[in-house]
C-alpha cells in the first residue's frame, strides 16, 4: 500500500451496500464480472452441446485451452473446472464454493469470465478456454499478476487466481476505472483472509500499467 | 553494537528489517502456479469422500456398503464409525469411499444404506432458559465486595444484554489431505494444515486408534501451500485417518478433501457467548464493579469461557458467571484469537453503554479506566486511543448517542481496544552456506499466507547481509527441523528468532574461515552489501562468493533454535479500533465507512505483510459484524447455511475505508519480534457495535448485526 490512506476513495456515499448479493446467476453459465449484469447469457459464451442425448458414460470431448487442444473422455456430468483440474492438471483455477458464489474458478470462455464451476466441460467444447496459466507464469507474470504482488493483494492465495482472472476481464471491458466500479466490478469474487484492500490499489494500478489493455 | 549477539540490529542498522518488501511466494500465487494440497495429483489418485449422518442426534443401527461395491470404479470403502455410535451432530462422518472419479465415489454415497434411531437435539442456545438440562454451570468467580459496590447509593448503574454467534472458518480451501501409503511400508501426506511438523505423529495416534500398525518415523507431511486456516487446520482430523486407512486397502494415494458442505458443517465453529453485564461506576466514569452473567455453545465440547472483564481485569469488585450449553451443532475449533472478539463485545460494548448513561464520551470512559488495565500495555492505550481518534476524526464526527441529523441515514463512531500474547514458538531451523556461495535454511514451519516465508528470508538475508533473493526458504515439509504449529501468532516471533540465531551461528563460522586471507581476528568482520568485510576498513574485504569459495569442499551447517540466548521477542500487544458506520433506519442496512486501526506488534519484519495482516482482520472483522453467522434448524439439527451463498462473507465493496496504522519506534521495536495475526481481529465486533448504538441511539444487542436486528432494536426504541 502506497500511503495509509486511500486517498482515491470518494467520502462515504449514500447507495446501496451488498452489491455481491444482486449477482446475476445464468442457467449453466454464470459470469463473474459485474459488467455483464442484465445480460441473460453472456454472448459468446458457451451453447448448450451439440444435439442429441449424450451419456450417462463419458464421452470424448476436445478443449481449447490456453492455446492448446486437449482430447479427453468425461462424463456429461463432469464440470469444466473438474475436467481442467482432474484430467488435465491445470490447477490455478480453484475449487471452493462450487456454486457459482466466490468466483475462485473464474476463467474465461471465448474472454468472457465465467464460473467453471457451473459450466459443464461438454458445453465448452468449440470455446476458448483461458485460464490463470494462459495469462503469465510466475518469471512472466501479467500486468495484474504484477499488480497484485506489488499491493500484496493475496494472503493465503487460495481465491487469487480467480481474482486475477475477473480483474483482467474487468479492465479490458473498463480500462479506466473508478473505485466504485471496481468494486462493483469485482463483486463477484470473494476472499476470506481479507485482501481487498491490496487489490482495490492493485487493480488500479493494473489500469494505469496497461494502458493498451490487458495483452498489450 | 548490540549487547547480546544475536540481538536484532539497532535503528538505523536494519536495512531489509522493517521495510517494504513484496512477499516472496506472491509471484507463484498470483501466477495460479503454488501448488496447494487440493492441486495434488499423485499418479494413480483415488478420489474419497465421506457419507455422513442426516441427523443432529442419532444412533447407527445399519450400514449397507454392498451395493456401493459393485460400482465401477469403486476401489475401497471404509466404515468409519460403526453400526450402534452415539452421533452427536449432523455431518458427522460415517463411511469413507475411494474411487476413480469423483463422480463414481458420488454414486457410491448414493448406494450406501445407514439407518439410525433419530434422538432429541439441540442446537439453539441463544434462550437460556429453553435449554434444559444441556446447561452445564462452568465457572464462577468473585473478588473484591460486589454487592457492596453495586448498591452504594453514589454508583450510577449500567446494564445490558450482549452476544456473539456461532461462526465457522470458512477457509478457502477446504480441510482434507492426499495419504498415499506405499509399498515400503512408509505413509507420505499433503495436507492443509497449520501444523507441518506436528502432524506426523498426530497421524500415528490416530492410526494407531484404529488399530493400524504404524511408526511416527515412517511418516512425512508435506504443506508448501495452503489456503486458509485461522486456527480450525491443527489436527489431521478424522478425514486424514480415513484417507491412510483407505491408502493402505488399494494401494493407491487417496485425496480426500471435504466438500464446501461439510466444511462448514463440522470443520470448526467459534463458540457463542451471550450474556448480561451491569456495571457499577462513580459520576467520573471510574467503575466499582462488574457483574456479568454469560453463557455460550461450543457444541459438545468446551463452550470457551472468555476473559470478561475483557483489558479492565483490575476491575476491583466482581461477580461472573458462566454456563455451558451443550448442543449438537458440530464440535468447535480455536478461531483466530479465541475467545478474546467475544469478550471485548461483553466488556467494550457495557463500557460504551456506561458511557452513555454518563453522558460522558466512551474513549474518555476507557482511559478514565485504564489504570485496570495490564500494567505494561496502559501507556501503548492511551498512545493507540490518541493516535485513532485523530485518523478516525473523532473529535469533529463523535456525537452523542443518536445522530439527530434528519433523513433515514445516520452515522456514528464506536470503539475498542484489545490486547493478546504473540511470544514466538518454539521452532528450530539448520542454516546451511555451501562453497558456491547459496545458502538456504529449513524448517518445519508454514506459510499460511501470514507471509512467513518472506519473514525468514528477510531475516536470513539481512543477517548475512545479502539480497534477499540470494537466500532460499524451505518449509512445509516435516522432514525439516521441527518447527511450532502456526496458531495463536506465534510463528513470527518462533522463526525469526531461531532463523536469527543460526544464521548469526552460520556468519560466524564463515568469518572464522575467511578470517585468515584477510589479517584480522574474525570478531572484527562484518557481513554487508554482499561482502564479508573489516568493519570500519572495506580495502580488507571479499565477495560473499570469495569468501564461500574459502570453504573447500565443506559445507557450513548451524542449528538455530528458539527459544535460545537474547531477547529477539516478547509477549502482549495493545491495539486500539473506530468503527464509522452509516445506518439506514429505513432497510436497516449498514454500511461501513471506515474502520482505523492502530496496533503495537514490536518489532517489524515487513510492514507490507504486516499491514496486509491488519486489513485482513478488519475485513475479517467486519464480516463477522455484519454477515456470518452458522445458522442452525431447530426442528431439524442441520445447518441451513453451509455454502457461500447464505454463509456470508463481506465482498470487497462492503469494507469501506481500512485506515491503519503501526506504532513503531523506541518503546516498541526494542521488544523484538511479536505475533500479529490476532490481535486486530478482535476489536471490530465490539467497535461496530459501539458505532451503530451511535449512529441510531440504541443498542443492537448481538452480531452479526443483520437488517433484521437492527430493525427490531429500532422498534424497542430507538429513533426511527
Amino acid at each position: 500500500m502506497r500511503g495509509k490512506k486511500d486517498k482515491r476513495r470518494k467520502p462515504p456515499a449514500e447507495k446501496a451496500a451488498l452489491t455481491r448479493r444482486d449477482f446475476l446467476r445464468g442457467a449453466g453459465v454464470t459470469v463473474s464480472s459485474g459488467l455483464l449484469v442484465g445480460t441473460q447469457v453472456a454472448k459468446g459464451a458457451p451453447a448448450p452441446a451439440a444435439t442429441g442425448v449424450v451419456g450417462p458414460g463419458a464421452v470424448p470431448i476436445t478443449l481449447h485451452v490456453n492455446g492448446k487442444t486437449h482430447q479427453l473422455k468425461v462424463e456429461p456430468r463432469v464440470t469444466l473446472l473438474e475436467a481442467l483440474r482432474n484430467d488435465l492438471d491445470i490447477t490455478g483455477a480453484k475449487k471452493v464454493c462450487d456454486r457459482a458464489t466466490c468466483g475462485s474458478c473464474t476463467m474465461l470462455i471465448d474472454r468472457k469470465p465465467v464460473y467453471a464451476c457451473t459450466v459443464l466441460a461438454i458445453e465448452a467444447e468449440g470455446h476458448q478456454i483461458t485460464t490463470i496459466e494462459g495469462l503469465g507464469s510466475a518469471d512472466r507474470l501479467s500486468p495484474v499478476m504484477k499488480a497484485f504482488v506489488e499491493n500484496d493483494a493475496q494472503q493465503c492465495g487460495f481465491c487469487t487466481p480467480g481474482f486475477v482472472m475477473a480483474c483482467t476481464a474487468f479492465l479490458e471491458k473498463n480500462p479506466n476505472p473508478t473505485l466504485e466500479e471496481v468494486e462493483k466490478g469485482l463483486g463477484g469474487n470473494l476472499c476470506r483472509c481479507g485482501t481487498y484492500a491490496g487489490i482495490r490499489h492493485a487493480v488500479l494500478d493494473a489500469a494505469k500499467a496497461m494502458k493498451g489493455g490487458p495483452h498489450a | 553494537m548490540p549487547s547480546c549477539k544475536y540481538d536484532w540490529p539497532e535503528a538505523g542498522e536494519r536495512g531489509l528489517i522493517g521495510k517494504r518488501i513484496d512477499r516472496i511466494d506472491g509471484p507463484a500465487k498470483s501466477s495460479g502456479r503454488a501448488k496447494y494440497t487440493y492441486d495434488i495429483h499423485p499418479a494413480g489418485m483415488l478420489y474419497g469422500r465421506m457419507l455422513t449422518c442426516p441427523y443432529a442426534h442419532a444412533k447407527i443401527t445399519s450400514i449397507e456398503t454392498s451395493a456401493a461395491e459393485k460400482i465401477a470404479g469403486v476401489k475401497g470403502i471404509q466404515i468409519i464409525q460403526p453400526v450402534g455410535t452415539e452421533i452427536q451432530w449432523a455431518g458427522d462422518e460415517v463411511v469413507g469411499v475411494a474411487a476413480t472419479s469423483e463422480a463414481a465415489a458420488d454414486d457410491a454415497m448414493r448406494a450406501i444404506k445407514v439407518e439410525y434411531d433419530v434422538l432429541p437435539h439441540l442446537v439453539d442456545e441463544k434462550d437460556l432458559s429453553k435449554v434444559g438440562d444441556r446447561a452445564q454451570p462452568s465457572a464462577a468467580q468473585t473478588a473484591g465486595d460486589a454487592e457492596t459496590a453495586f448498591k452504594d447509593p453514589d454508583a450510577v448503574i449500567s446494564e445490558g444484554s450482549y452476544g456473539a454467534q456461532v461462526i465457522t472458518h470458512c477457509c478457502h480451501e477446504t480441510h482434507g489431505n492426499i495419504a498415499d501409503w506405499r509399498a515400503d511400508g512408509k505413509l507420505k501426506t499433503w495436507s492443509s494444515t497449520q501444523s507441518v511438523s506436528g502432524l506426523p505423529g498426530q497421524i500415528g495416534d490416530g492410526l494407531r486408534l484404529q488399530k493400524v500398525e504404524i511408526q511416527n518415523s515412517d511418516i512425512e507431511t508435506e504443506c508448501q501451500y495452503m489456503g486458509g486456516g485461522f486456527g480450525s487446520k491443527f489436527s489431521p482430523d478424522r478425514w486424514c485417518i480415513v484417507a491412510a486407512q483407505l491408502s493402505k486397502k488399494t494401494g493407491k494415494p487417496v485425496r480426500i478433501m471435504l466438500e464446501r458442505n461439510a466444511d462448514l458443517e463440522v470443520a470448526g465453529a467459534r463458540p457463542s457467548y451471550f450474556g448480561k453485564v451491569r456495571l457499577a461506576a462513580k459520576k467520573d466514569g471510574t467503575v466499582t464493579g462488574w457483574d456479568s452473567d454469560t453463557w455460550g455453545t461450543g457444541g459438545m465440547g468446551p463452550s470457551g469461557n472468555p476473559p470478561v472483564p475483557y483489558i479492565f481485569e483490575g476491575i476491583p469488585n466482581q461477580i461472573k458467571k458462566h454456563t455451558r450449553v451443550n448442543t449438537n451443532i458440530g464440535p468447535s475449533r480455536a478461531w483466530r484469537a479465541p475467545n478474546h472478539p467475544q469478550a471485548a463485545i461483553m466488556t467494550m460494548c457495557a463500557l460504551d453503554d456506561l458511557a452513555d448513561k454518563l453522558g460522558m464520551d466512551p474513549i474518555e470512559v476507557l482511559k478514565k479506566n485504564i489504570d485496570y488495565a495490564p500494567e505494561h500495555l496502559r501507556k501503548a492505550y492511551v498512545e493507540e486511543l490518541d493516535k485513532a481518534m485523530e485518523l478516525a476524526e473523532w473529535k469533529k464526527l463523535w456525537h452523542p448517542r443518536g445522530d439527530k441529523t434528519s433523513g433515514h441515514l445516520k452515522r456514528g463512531l464506536g470503539a475498542s481496544i484489545h490486547t493478546w500474547g504473540g511470544r514466538g514458538h518454539n521452532s528450530m531451523c539448520l542454516v546451511t552456506i555451501r562453497p558456491d556461495g547459496s545458502v538456504d535454511v529449513r524448517l518445519g514451519s508454514q506459510d499460511l499466507g501470514t507471509g512467513t516465508r518472506t519473514v525468514i528470508a528477510i531475516t536470513l538475508a539481512q543477517t548475512l547481509g545479502l539480497p534477499i533473493d540470494a537466500v532460499k526458504v524451505l518449509i512445509g515439509d516435516s522432514r525439516y527441523p521441527q518447527s511450532g504449529a502456526s496458531g495463536g501468532s506465534t510463528t513470527v516471533g518462533g522463526v525469526s528468532a531461531s532463523t536469527r540465531r543460526g544464521a548469526t551461528d552460520a556468519r560466524d563460522q564463515l568469518f572464522a574461515v575467511v578470517a585468515p586471507s584477510l589479517g584480522v581476528e574474525p570478531a572484527q568482520l562484518e557481513a554487508v552489501n554482499g561482502r564479508i568485510q573489516a568493519a570500519g576498513d572495506p580495502s580488507k574485504s571479499l565477495s560473499w562468493k570469495q569468501a564461500c569459495a574459502k570453504l573447500g569442499v565443506k559445507n557450513i551447517e548451524a542449528n538455530g533454535k528458539n527459544p535460545g540466548q537474547c531477547k529477539l521477542g516478547d509477549s502482549g500487544v495493545g491495539g486500539a479500533q473506530i468503527a464509522d458506520v452509516t445506518v439506514d433506519t429505513e432497510t436497516g442496512l449498514v454500511k461501513i465507512n471506515r474502520m482505523v486501526a492502530v496496533q503495537d506488534c514490536g518489532l517489524i519484519i515487513d510492514i507490507k505483510t504486516a499491514e496486509s495482516q491488519v486489513y485482513g482482520a478488519l475485513i475479517m472483522g467486519i464480516t463477522y459484524s455484519l454477515f456470518e453467522e452458522k445458522v442452525m434448524d431447530d426442528q431439524t439439527g442441520v445447518m441451513l447455511n453451509p455454502n457461500m451463498e447464505f454463509y456470508k462473507l463481506a465482498g470487497i465493496g462492503d469494507i469501506g475505508d481500512l485506515v491503519i496504522h503501526m506504532m513503531t519506534g523506541p518503546g516498541y521495536d526494542d521488544r523484538g519480534v511479536i505475533g500479529l495475526g490476532e490481535p486486530p481481529v478482535i476489536s471490530p465486533g465490539a467497535s461496530i457495535s459501539n458505532a451503530v448504538a451511535n449512529a441510531i441511539g440504541v443498542r443492537v444487542p448481538t452480531i452479526p448485526i443483520t437488517p433484521e436486528k437492527v430493525l427490531a432494536a429500532l422498534a424497542k426504541g430507538g429513533m426511527a
